[in-house]
């Protein structure tokens, strides 16, 4: 325990100093590709700045500073808790109170929502209206945000390729699976065919019940990262893929901005768009909303999965 | 109604006072997904099921996933089955 967190702490000042030194692993651990000589080199010099790491670890975050300056932090720590909730509290009690008429929110654009969402948009979900045909445009930046973060967390997350050569940069072992595990299977096999299912009711239904492609696609990503935690990457991999997950966005975002691009043909101000509306209440009404429910849920439950699968073991 | 909403609140503030106080970073995600899963129930209270939904799967689910995975990722969590075998 301590050893592997000295060796996180050896990682954190080289790459505070900027410097690439090599990092002992643990005992049997050493790259085959090495040579014996350069390996022993290593060894002595590694070992001897572990033990310094160890040095300086026990001096920061060890005994002494925790006797001396605990109870300082403690106070401090509570002092800045309660002066966060004090001002939160204060700026609470300046709102104006709930559910009254003169309220700066109850303005034209809910009245206009409400009273000509249904014609103006053709969903019966006034949500979905305002978030996917009114504001769309706001959606396809949360959408863009998703995506970046995830592009992110790759570049820092993902595992470099190294052609025979020691990867400082690599993290420790992949985090174990727990492939025998009876019960997560038998749970997982009930639990992720019905995740799936309701996942993409709710995708399908954002027009006319509550939820949509966010929600919808939250739960196809639970319900995967369910079925890879139980059934191993290998069978993952068998329906996604590093190229699944690219194409997929891909395609998603692009859809997404391609459809809602005609706001801009238009003029922005939906001038006769000729998409067809339907009869409010249908399954296939409401011109957009459905492909770009689609479009939000794919980008979701990729991401979501992209995640776990990045956090785990440094590759989708 | 007024009295479960009272009940839910009061689970709220006792469950994110114990994950700051509670000593184990296991049992803290734990306390933190059931937050989440309280607050989903007070979203369906407050009549707005498309948030519920999305809190019970991402504040309840993914989100304790990624918290689990990442401190195994920095050893903070330890399980013991660690020191069996160091290869792969």
């Amino acid at each position: 325990m301590k050893i592997q967190k000295s060796r996180l702490l050896c990682r954190l000042f080289n790459w505070v100093e900027g410097e690439q030194k090599y990092i002992p692993s643990e005992a049997g651990e050493y790259a085959t590709t090495v040579r014996p000589d350069e390996t022993d080199r290593w060894r002595e010099r590694a070992e001897g700045e572990e033990q310094g790491t160890l040095k300086r670890l026990k001096d920061w975050g060890g005994e002494t500073a925790v006797k001396n300056y605990g109870p300082v932090y403690r106070v401090i720590a509570v002092l800045v808790c309660v002066t966060v909730t004090t001002l939160l509290l204060l700026t609470v009690s300046y709102l104006p109170r709930y559910g009254e008429a003169s309220n700066p929110a109850n303005n034209e654009v809910p009245k206009r929502y409400i009273e000509s969402g249904i014609e103006e948009t053709g969903a019966v979900n006034f949500v979905a209206g305002m978030i996917l045909d009114y504001r769309a445009f706001d959606t396809l930046g949360e959408s863009n945000v998703l995506f970046i973060a995830v592009c992110s967390v790759l570049i820092l997350l993902r595992k470099d390729r190294t052609d025979g050569k020691v990867n400082i940069k690599e993290m420790d072992r992949p985090i174990r699976e727990l492939i025998d595990d009876n019960i997560l299977k038998c749970s997982a096999a009930i639990l992720v065919p019905v995740g799936l299912i309701f996942g993409i009711y709710v995708i399908l239904n954002g027009h006319l019940s509550a939820g949509g492609g966010f929600s919808g696609g939250a739960i196809i990503g639970a319900a995967l990262i369910l079925y890879v935690s139980a059934f191993g990457e290998e069978k993952a991999s068998r329906f996604f893929t590093y190229g699944t997950y690219k194409w997929v966005s891909f395609a998603a975002l692009m859809t997404y901005a391609g459809l809602k691009t005609y706001s801009f043909f238009t003029g922005a101000n939906h001038l006769e768009s000729g998409i067809p509306l339907g009869t409010p209440g249908a399954i296939l009404s409401s011109g957009l909303i459905l492909p770009l429910n689609i479009c939000v849920g794919c980008v979701v439950a990729c991401t979501m999965y992209a995640f776990y699968s990045l956090f785990r073991k440094g590759g989708i | 109604m007024r009295m479960v909403e009272l009940i839910l609140i009061t689970f709220l503030i006792v469950c994110a006072i114990a994950v700051a106080l509670t000593p184990g970073l296991l049992t803290s995600i734990v306390i933190l997904s059931s937050y989440s899963l309280i607050m989903s129930v007070v979203w369906m209270v407050l009549e707005s099921p498309d948030l519920a939904i999305t809190e019970a799967a991402v504040g309840a689910g993914v989100t304790s996933v990624l918290f689990y995975i990442t401190l195994r990722r920095i050893h903070a969590i330890d399980k013991g089955e660690e020191d069996e075998d160091p290869e792969e």
